[in-house]
């Protein structure tokens, strides 16, 4: 066992990475559900976004058109749970198991001449001098542009919720829709929006996994990541700067444990590989005790009667 | 008067099965406070829809300041100067006072300058009020002000009130009505929706009646009195229940000094409570919505669990025992909420019959169901109670509130209970219905039963009952005769105006 092999440094620069296709499919999701809508799809968005961006890198040859057709193909499933839900009413729960069953299906398919296939490397950035400064400059300044931008999207969602009136209706929508649509507000075409954008975000981090965190297909190569994201939110208290704390915090995990297998710690690899799932099982429940910050329509659905 | 305000001419709207509004016409002056009156399902609410452009009509036009006027949304509404105070459900509990009111305005300034105009309004109206408060937090007196100031906000010419007063206590009428003839004064037209015929009395300048959808007369209300109010909305001579002389037995059912802390975030604690009914006896409970009426009754019904001594039937200790060993004993609740917590809505009157019955009524025999009995047994409560539907195997959602909250009074009483525990008896039932849900109330009585009835409306609780207590923060009064007790003294009971004393203006 040598822990000074670990370089605190790198450990900290590849967290961001293990934590961004978290992130972004967790911010996603949180305006989703701050909309009152629960879609438990993220998993299938995800993984049908990460073959859609590794299949149109491959092609094009283009990372960044990748995650445009990621976000697409994760908006355009995400049309059909809005269509089940928000239209004919279906139960949200089971439309969102549905739509994850069905996006492992349907990946599974798409992928099938992408097993084994390099895909175009998205290059970092370099900022000269500032990249280079020790310490600092890996962690801050040597990333790829996704990265920022999983950033910069949990900062204006964050701004978008709080400060302006977009997000006013948006929280209103979900806290009490009756009231919404006594109020003349839209609250189908709404959540509809709120739900395509959830999709994007969900296509977006699936595709960071095969083409940046992995950079490569396999099959379910997802891996639970979009429950993850799932439980983030509530974990989140439905806030987007919580949201990266936590998706730091399992990426942090996540990473450590890698390490520590590598470092050959005296410790069954199981136990290491199942460490982030556990631990985010039992900050949930801690966390989950106050449930108060819930959207209050959050899961059921609307229909405008009489 | 010149030229009215707002003229409707010939409404009509019809859903599959029912004519909300068959031809409905009447004229709003500027400056009237005009009273809409009718009974639950005679079409009041949808001809409020209509004039705030949430529902279309089917025909017939209407004329806004001499100007054809077909609101297509509730913006346009808005936009036009009507504007309108919902009895419920518009307002976000998680919301502040502030982000409420800016939610229902068409440009709303900055935060900063709204809440500054807020101050200023309320100042104005002598509705006191903090913007920047969460509104889950607030009282129903204070959610109702936020309402009303969302609409004076926007200057409206025509103000349109839901049953306003139904969650206030008399107290904090009073300021509302003053604010209303404030209104008034500057030339706001309001269209009062209510039952409450003194109210209409004392406040209206002209009334319009509505019954089954058409509209029967008009009157002054100053100069009609609210007995032919009564009658023209339930278009038959009204009968009041008979209130037999009754012997009062021993204690059947005692509280002593419970205290619960709050089910959820939005409830409410019970603060050391005693309450005691002898057999014969029915014992009202008043207050506000809110303040502890659903966590009494679950601890009566024995949905919540107690220490084993604090609720005692007979003088056995059974506060630790649930729902259904209290029906074995006789305890039987009907809570307020009929879809979802009275009844399984999806399932059918016979299936929600066979849920409280199955103990007293012995439909359960060695672990299997008797349905034939549970059959009779919905037979009959729809045969006594007048309930209005097809048969018992219709789904309980297809009643509506009315028959269906005289299925869930009926289903309790004919069980033949030595204690029925009731929230909100009445709630949404025509004045005829809820005359014969008291009558039945008070039959049972007289047969010997206690009787806890906790209702929002006084009136009610004035009639049937023998004591009188209020719920006020989850505290109970002491309860008091109900003979001889002044509509001052009830509000007093009830918590006063809730610091909405420095409200006069």
């Amino acid at each position: 066992m040598d822990l000074s092999a670990i370089n605190p440094v790198l450990l900290i620069a590849s967290l961001m990475v293990a934590a961004t296709p978290i992130l972004i499919a967790a911010i996603g999701e949180l305006v989703v559900e701050k909309s009152g809508v629960l879609n438990l799809g993220v998993e299938g968005m995800m993984i049908v976004g990460a073959i859609a961006g590794f299949a149109t890198a491959v092609e094009t040859g283009s990372p960044l058109l990748g995650f445009f057709a990621a976000a697409f193909a994760g908006a355009a499933l995400s049309v059909l749970f809005g269509f089940l839900t928000q239209v004919a009413q279906a139960n949200q729960v089971a439309s969102g198991l549905a739509l994850t069953l069905f996006g492992l299906g349907l990946s599974a398919l798409m992928g099938q001449s992408y097993v084994g296939v390099k895909p175009p490397q998205m290059s970092d950035i370099h900022i000269p001098v500032l990249s280079d400064l020790p310490v600092i400059g890996p962690i801050l300044f040597g990333h790829d542009i996704i990265l920022y931008f999983g950033l910069a999207l949990t900062a204006a969602v964050w701004a978008l919720l709080k400060f302006s009136r977009a997000g006013l209706v948006l929280r209103a929508v979900g806290e009490n829709h009756d009231a919404a649509h006594a109020l003349g507000y839209k609250v189908v075409r709404i959540r509809l929006m709120a739900i395509l954008f959830g999709g994007a975000c969900a296509g977006i981090g699936g595709a960071y996994i095969s083409l940046i965190r992995v950079p490569q297909w396999t099959e379910g190569m997802t891996a639970g990541v979009g429950w993850i994201a799932l439980a983030l939110v509530v974990f989140a208290s439905w806030k987007p700067w919580r949201a990266l704390l936590g998706a730091y915090l399992f990426g942090g995990v996540t990473v450590v444990q890698l390490n520590l297998q590598a470092a050959g710690v005296a410790i069954p690899v199981e136990y290491l590989a199942m460490s982030p799932y556990v631990i985010t099982i039992v900050v949930l429940v801690i966390l989950s005790a106050d449930k108060s910050s819930a959207p209050a329509a959050l899961g059921r659905n609307f229909h405008a009667s009489r | 008067m010149t030229q009215p305000l707002l003229s409707l001419q010939g409404l009509t709207k019809a859903y599959p099965g029912v004519v909300a509004n068959d031809a409905v016409s009447f004229d709003i002056g500027a400056g009237e406070v005009h009273a809409l009156l009718g009974e639950n399902g005679a079409g009041k609410s949808t001809l409020v829809k209509m004039i705030y452009g949430l529902v279309k009509p089917d025909s017939g036009r209407m004329v806004l300041r001499g100007q054809a006027y077909a609101p297509s949304e509730p913006r346009q509404a808005r936009a036009d100067g009507i504007a309108m105070v919902f009895q419920h459900f518009s307002l976000f509990d998680a919301l502040n006072v502030s982000e409420n009111i800016a939610l229902g305005m068409e440009n709303p300034p900055p935060m900063r300058d709204l809440a500054e105009r807020i101050r200023a309004v309320s100042e104005t109206y002598g509705l006191p009020l903090d913007p920047f408060r969460t509104v889950g937090d607030l009282s129903a007196g204070e959610r109702q002000r936020v309402e009303i100031i969302r609409c004076l906000l926007q200057d409206p010419k025509l103000l349109i009130m839901d049953e306003p007063t139904s969650v206030l206590t008399p107290q904090e009428v009073d300021i509302l009505f003053q604010t209303l003839q404030k209104l008034r004064a500057e030339g706001t037209s309001i269209l009062y929706i209510s039952h409450k015929l003194e109210e209409i009395r004392t406040l209206c300048d002209h009334a319009t009646i509505l019954r089954l959808g058409r509209n029967v007369g008009e009157c002054i209300p100053a100069e009609t009195s609210a007995r032919d109010m009564a009658e023209m909305m339930v278009g038959t001579a009204l009968q009041t229940p008979a209130r037999a002389d009754r012997d009062l037995g021993p204690v059947a059912l005692e509280i002593s000094d419970l205290s619960v802390p709050a089910p959820s975030a939005f409830g409410t604690a019970l603060k050391a409570v005693n309450l005691s009914v002898r057999k014969g006896e029915i014992l009202g409970i008043g207050g506000v919505a809110g303040n502890g009426q659903d966590e009494l009754l679950s601890v009566l019904s024995g949905e919540t669990p107690t220490a084993a001594a604090a609720v005692q039937m007979h003088g056995e200790a059974i506060g630790h025992l649930g729902p259904v060993a209290r029906r074995h004993l006789g305890l039987l609740a009907a809570p307020e909420e009929r879809l979802g917590h009275a009844a399984a809505p999806d399932m059918s009157l016979t299936e929600n019959a066979m849920l409280t019955a199955a103990a007293r009524k012995g439909l359960v025999q060695k672990g299997f169901l008797k349905w034939g009995l549970a059959t009779e047994f919905a037979e009959k409560v729809i045969a006594s109670f007048d309930v209005r539907t097809p048969g018992p195997q219709n789904a309980a959602r297809s009643l509506s509130g009315g028959n269906l909250q005289k299925f869930v009074i009926g289903r309790e009483v004919l069980q033949q209970p030595d204690v029925l525990v009731v929230n909100q008896p009445t709630w949404g039932v025509d004045a005829a219905a809820a005359a014969a849900i008291r009558q039945s109330l008070l039959d049972l009585a007289a047969a010997g039963a206690a009787i806890v009835c906790i209702s929002q409306d006084l009136d009610e609780l004035m009639e049937i009952a023998d004591r009188f207590a209020a719920l006020n923060e989850g505290r109970l009064t002491a309860p008091r005769p109900t003979a001889g007790l002044s509509v001052d003294e009830i509000g007093l009971m009830m918590g006063g105006a809730h610091g909405m004393e420095v409200a006069h203006v």
